[in-house]
């Protein structure tokens, strides 16, 4: 009866919970002893760049690929958050009506479910298109264009918790929009800056719009124009490889972006515990 | 009008101005990619009909055959397994944080949850090969006595499964402490077990939003790219049991990249995949969107 | 008190830690008996403990962990604290009823059918006779009968307040626990409701906790009066108004505090 079914499904509920979280820890623990065995036993492979037949055995490190990455996230994540924030601003109700921010949120959704790889072909398309080869420009290109649904999503749920008084407050000492806009920014920036990072954080991780755009090359990033590749790409070609150093260098790649995730992760918690004190009345 | 006043309202107006396009472009955007999929697969399109590239197996690229119909129902198959595995595990995990644990420990639990949600496919992809393959692999030898490398539709459906835990957990969880404490009270002091009101109220008052979280959760599964491509096999065949290799739309896409891109009609064919997963993603979204709204109406309290 | 009691209260204590991890004692060290069918009225300023009491009589306190409850409480002679007791069964004897009206997101059959449904394998007929006998008795089973299948939220809030007593009674409890059940209703529909519950007192103990003087005057059969988490005064309705012993008694009743 009702209490034996109580009992099961609380045991079945623990059980569950353990296949969630064993994953988890199993994850990280193997990145860790794995990708950090391979660093403190070949320490330079973070500082040297590849060198020539690289990919077959050779010689050199993946400074590439941690170069690559940093040169496409970062202004990716830049751009994306800057036309986030905005976006995320406009869709209060000061700026504009119901129907159309409705059209627009659901579109964003849609984006933010698209899998990333159709963001890489997109950008691909236009390459083919203008008879570019892939390149830095267009793997940040490609990447703002996944980050953008992301941060919008968590810059938009941090705006509207802004308590209305404090937009009718300002409204009322006669600001204009801009001026309360203003406002309700510096209210809301800890909750953006949670969603810039997450953002960020699924940035330098994705490796499908890379693949698409930038290339995957062995060679030092070099300006715009040219061919780089990034950490998850690193992973991803390199983990199947029949050479045993290359396949450490895919382990390596792994433990610096779980660290680095990590590190973000610890961050974002920070920042949003920082929210949500504002927002119960500290 | 004073000066400063005039620099305000300037400012005010430039602004809104810069807003508005901003969001316009999100709209051009999203119209502007469905464009450009769809103009660059105009080709092969014109070339076979839409029914052979998806349901016909023959698989030639150097003759200019393709057939998808095995990365259909390989898509088909990896994301079903996973939710299989993914809803229930999830749902009880998340009933078990939001309503058994102590506040405290919700908040702890939620953020390994987080971790888990940030992790790349592609350290899933590479845990999923170094590990979980060769153990499946020694299992079902074991076990089964079927012979298998571990790069197959169970290993992928595992993983994807692992993958969208979180987002389900997560969603399943706010959507949970969204429910008005009063309606846990009413029914607890009716005499129902706690259980009891999870089963029947909370999941009908929280069902909208729950229902959102699996089939974001679905939509994870279904477009999963990077993880997948590692540990599927990339056999465009049709696969004969959860034990074999096989393939998926995206993985598809990632495989046969380089291969495949220098050849007009081979480009046209593989962006033509990636229409397909695009208006099957838009459709599911839209169609999640609409179940949401009518449910929340028809389940209200 | 005369009669048989439903409840005895022994010493009860009752203690919560709040925000900042402090121990607040809510209710201190009570010692009453509430008597058998009949309207026990707990009246008192508000946030003095009311409310933590009502529900520490049907142990709903619990799903809260901060709340901590001391002493001895017996329903009909069974310790209700017992490790051993079963609380969903105590539920089931010990009904309450909100001040907001909480319908459960189903419809209006399904609301009375809920508890029912719950506790027993019940079969159809019998189960729509309870329905019937329990929406009759609140007076709702003329307004409601032709649209049972609809959304119980689609009904006034004075129906739906009916709706939840008629759902607490279908269980067939002993003791129905009432918490400021009018406060969210206009004048006509609390009134309704103040009329229902001299009718079920006939066969339901009514434990209910108010603020309203009037509704004392109008319903009780007993009183007790808590201030600060303490028994100040109780005894029959006309003894509590027309000579209360005590001073914070007096200038209660007259407005001075409230």
């Amino acid at each position: 009866m009702k209490y034996l079914e109580e009992k099961i499904f609380k045991i079945v509920m623990v059980f569950s919970l353990f296949l969630t979280l064993a994953p988890l820890v199993l994850i990280i623990l193997v990145s860790v002893i794995k990708g950090g065995s391979v660093l403190l036993k070949t320490p330079e492979t973070i500082i040297q760049s590849p060198g020539p037949r690289y990919l077959l055995g050779g010689e050199g490190g993946f400074l590439h690929a941690i170069l690559g990455s940093m040169y496409l996230v970062v202004p990716a994540t830049i751009i994306a958050s800057l036309f986030a924030v905005t976006v995320s601003l406009f869709l209060q109700s000061d700026y504009c009506n119901k129907k159309f921010s409705n059209i627009i949120r659901i579109l964003l959704d849609i984006l933010w479910g698209t899998p990333s790889i159709i963001f890489g072909v997109f950008i691909l398309i236009i390459l083919i298109f203008t008879h570019q080869r892939g390149c830095l420009m267009a793997g940040i290109a490609a990447l703002t264009l996944l980050e953008i649904p992301i941060i919008t999503r968590y810059a938009d749920e941090a705006i509207q918790s802004v308590p209305k008084e404090i937009r009718e407050n300002a409204y009322s000492m006669g600001l204009t929009k801009y001026e309360t806009t203003k406002i309700v920014c510096k209210y809301s920036i800890s909750g953006i800056i949670a969603g810039i990072l997450i953002g960020l954080g699924r940035g330098i991780g994705d490796a499908a719009t890379v693949i698409f755009t930038t290339g995957a090359g062995s060679t030092m990033p070099g300006g715009l124009l040219q061919s780089a590749t990034a950490l998850p790409v690193v992973i991803f070609q390199q983990a199947n490889s029949f050479y045993p150093s290359v396949r450490n260098h895919a382990y390596a790649a792994a433990f610096i972006l779980i660290l680095i995730i990590l590190v973000l992760n610890v961050t974002t918690r920070l920042f949003q515990k920082k929210f949500s004190k504002y927002i119960t009345g500290e | 009008m004073p000066n400063r006043l005039k620099i305000r309202i300037f400012k005010d107006l430039v602004s809104t101005k810069v807003m508005f396009l901003c969001a316009a472009v999100v709209i051009l955007l999203f119209i502007l990619i469905m464009i450009m999929l769809i103009a660059k697969s105009s080709f092969v399109i014109s070339e076979k009909s839409i029914w052979e590239l998806l349901f016909s197996s023959k698989w030639d690229p150097e003759n200019y055959i393709f057939g998808f119909f095995p990365a259909v129902v390989g898509t088909l198959a990896v994301t079903v397994f996973s939710m299989v595995i993914a809803i229930p595990v999830s749902l009880l995990s998340a009933v078990l944080i939001a309503e058994y644990t102590p506040q405290r420990w919700e908040k702890i639990l939620s953020s390994f949850i987080d971790v888990l949600a940030g992790i790349p496919s592609v350290v899933f992809g590479l845990c999923a090969l170094l590990y979980l393959a060769p153990f499946i692999s020694t299992i079902t030898e074991k076990l089964l006595n079927i012979e298998t490398t571990g790069m197959n539709i169970l290993t992928a459906s595992i993983t994807l499964s692992i993958m969208v835990f979180p987002i389900i957990i997560s969603l399943t969880i706010e959507s949970l402490q969204a429910v008005p404490v009063e309606l846990r009270e009413v029914s607890l002091s009716l005499g129902a077990t706690k259980w009891q009101t999870v089963k029947k109220t909370l999941f009908r008052a929280a069902g909208p939003g729950i229902i959102s979280a699996v089939l974001l959760g679905f939509g994870r599964a279904f477009g999963e790219t990077m993880a997948v491509a590692m540990i599927i096999g990339n056999k465009n065949q049709i696969p004969g049991s959860i034990f074999s290799a096989g393939q998926t739309l995206p993985s598809l896409i990632v495989s046969s990249f380089g291969e495949m891109m220098s050849i007009p009609i081979q480009q046209s064919a593989l962006i033509f995949v990636a229409l397909t997963l695009f208006i099957i993603v838009t459709v599911t979204n839209t169609i999640a969107k609409i179940i949401n709204t009518k449910l929340a109406n028809k389940w209200r309290y | 008190m005369n009669g048989t009691s439903a409840i005895k209260i022994r010493n009860l204590s009752i203690t919560y830690k709040n925000h900042e991890k402090q121990q607040f004692s809510a209710i201190k060290n009570i010692t009453l008996d509430i008597p058998k069918n009949k309207i026990t009225m707990i009246i008192g300023p508000s946030g003095c403990g009311k409310t933590t009491l009502l529900k520490s009589l049907n142990r709903l306190h619990e799903i809260n962990d901060n709340v901590r409850v001391t002493g001895n409480l017996r329903i009909s002679g069974e310790d209700i604290y017992h490790p051993r007791h079963l609380v969903p069964e105590l539920r089931r004897r010990v009904g309450l009823i909100h001040q907001k009206p909480t319908p459960l997101p189903f419809s209006i059959w399904k609301n009375v059918a809920y508890g029912l449904k719950v506790h027993n394998n019940i079969n159809h007929e019998e189960l729509n006779m309870r329905i019937r006998q329990s929406l009759e008795k609140v007076h709702l089973w003329d307004e409601v009968k032709d649209r049972l299948d609809l959304p119980a939220a689609d009904l006034s809030l004075g129906q739906q307040q009916r709706l939840s007593i008629a759902r607490a009674i279908a269980v067939g409890p002993e003791i129905l626990l009432c918490d400021e059940v009018t406060s969210s209703l206009d004048p006509i529909s609390s009134h309704k409701v103040e009329d229902l519950l001299i009718s079920l007192s006939r066969e339901f103990t009514i434990v209910m906790v108010t603020h309203v003087l009037r509704q004392v005057k109008r319903l009780a059969d007993y009183v007790i009066f808590i201030y600060m988490g303490k028994i100040i005064e109780c005894g029959t309705t006309e003894q509590f108004l027309k000579n209360p012993e005590n001073e914070l008694t007096k200038n209660y009743i007259n407005g001075t505090i409230s």
